[in-house]
């Protein structure tokens, strides 16, 4: 699929353990790259225009009948119209039902690293890095829902106990999306809360913003499945109310 | 896995039938037993939980899934918060599996889900907020309306990574039951959807009960 056209407008690396967030415009397609391999972008959305109006893993996973996100899958907001969607994944799966790190989890996992001591070395986690970067615009703990976790594959049993892959991470690999909605993109790179590895992985990952088109009458993520195209007929419509 | 409750409904210390694609809100106490009973089988209870004393601390879908390992639940799952503390505990189910993947049906994952023209038709995120609304006292507004419960539904999750909906493990009488661990607002639609077969096409009463911790 070549979507990311040469029109490359920013690039930027965010190191391990870090949170950062941005207002990205309708059209505007977002590179996400493991660097190193084993990285985890945790990420939720809201509507700049109306914060009420955020990413919805359930009715995410529900609309497309998926447990995992990758290609060709759209994320939905709970008024039924889609932020973004995945035009290309070299990755294959992304986790989007086991939620964040928090302080008491990383301090029983992998230590407490106090700044004093380590300054930009030390341990942050998921949950406190989203309340961080949702004070920025108004938002505290009533507005954190399921966030999806870029590059962690959570897979399941037959009976439904979960497996996180710690193989699943490749360095080089990628996920763009592209915007459908003017989107606050909350974003954060420390450790899923189910990573096994022995130190806090601080894996840096790099983004890239490029101008993109709208998605076409034909585009694989409108086409996935019948559902796709009517959130992008909700889309459609938020636009010319819009 | 399943376990029957030893409590007697005459113990009970308060009852009430919840109409098909009605609202509840009620305070369970710290200690109380909690029960959902499927009077008429294969309905599907969409149930949210708020601390009482910190309505901000509420039910996490992702925190119980990831806490306990599996997405289903079942007899002893602890239902944790967003602040990673234990609400309530399942401490009796006859159905064996309960849902929390699925999210409550709303007006517009309606017209996603089945036809842009069933926008207009009653879902479960209407009643939650029909009963914010109503219910002022509890300080609760849309962005309180998050992932949920939904018992007696069956979504089952395939190892290659898809979810389907499929018939209910539900029937007449069964039940599903909790321990309080804290003081927790219960929030519960009955879902009113007509489009898929978590409630048989015919959504039905439920009845709510509580027992003191004593019982
Ligand atoms: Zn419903």
């Amino acid at each position: 699929m070549a979507t990311v056209s040469s029109d490359l407008l920013y690039q930027d690396e965010i190191d391990g353990g870090k949170h950062w967030s941005l207002t990205l415009r309708r059209r505007t397609i977002l590179r996400l790259i493991d660097r190193e391999g084993g990285a985890n972008v945790g990420m939720l959305f809201y509507n700049p225009a109306n914060l009420l109006e955020r990413y919805n893993a359930p009715d995410t996973l529900k609309c497309q009948h998926t447990f995992k996100l990758t290609a060709g899958h759209c994320l939905y907001s709970d008024m039924g119209r889609v932020f973004c969607s995945i035009v290309e994944d070299t990755a294959g799966w992304h986790d989007t039902v086991c939620g964040n790190s928090t302080k008491s989890l990383v301090a029983e996992r992998w230590g407490r690293r106090s700044y004093q001591e380590y300054r930009n070395d030390w341990t942050q986690n998921g949950h406190d890095s989203f309340l961080v970067e949702a004070a920025k615009y108004g938002l505290g703990r009533r507005d954190l829902a399921a966030n999806v976790n870029w590059f962690s594959k959570v897979r399941t049993e037959r009976d439904g106990t979960l497996a996180f892959d710690p193989e699943a991470g490749r360095a080089g690999v990628h996920v763009d999306l592209r915007f459908d909605m003017d989107t606050l993109v909350l974003f954060h790179t420390c450790p899923h809360p189910m990573n096994p590895a022995a130190e806090y992985p601080r894996k840096p990952v790099s983004y890239e913003l490029y101008r993109g088109d709208p998605a076409a009458e034909d585009d694989p993520c409108r086409t996935s499945r019948p559902e796709n195209g009517r959130g992008f007929a909700n889309n459609h419509l938020y636009h010319l109310c819009g | 896995m399943t376990k029957q409750s030893s409590l007697s409904l005459e113990t009970a210390v308060y009852r009430k039938t919840v109409p098909a694609g009605d609202y509840w809100i009620h305070v369970v106490k710290a200690g109380q037993i909690f029960r959902i009973v499927d009077l008429e089988g294969n309905q599907a209870a969409d149930t949210l939980f708020y601390n009482a004393a910190d309505p901000a601390e509420r039910y996490s879908a992702v925190d119980t899934i990831r806490e306990q390992r599996n997405v289903y639940l079942g007899v002893g799952t602890r239902l944790m918060s967003t602040a990673g503390n234990p609400m309530l505990e399942i401490v009796a189910d006859t159905v064996g599996r309960h849902d929390t993947l699925g999210g409550a049906c709303s007006t517009e994952s309606n017209t996603v889900r089945y036809a842009l023209e069933k926008k207009c038709m009653h879902a479960c995120r209407d009643s939650y907020l029909l009963a914010v609304a109503e219910h002022e006292e509890f300080g609760l507004t849309k962005r309180d309306i998050t992932h949920n419960i939904n018992f007696f539904m069956n979504v089952p999750v395939t190892p290659e990574g898809g979810l389907t909906f499929a018939d209910g493990l539900s029937g007449p009488g069964q039940y599903v039951e909790m321990r309080a661990c804290m003081d927790v607002i219960v929030l519960i639609s009955n879902c009113p959807q007509l489009n898929n077969p978590c409630n048989a096409y015919d959504p039905t009463p439920i009845e709510v009960v509580v027992w003191d911790a004593a019982a």
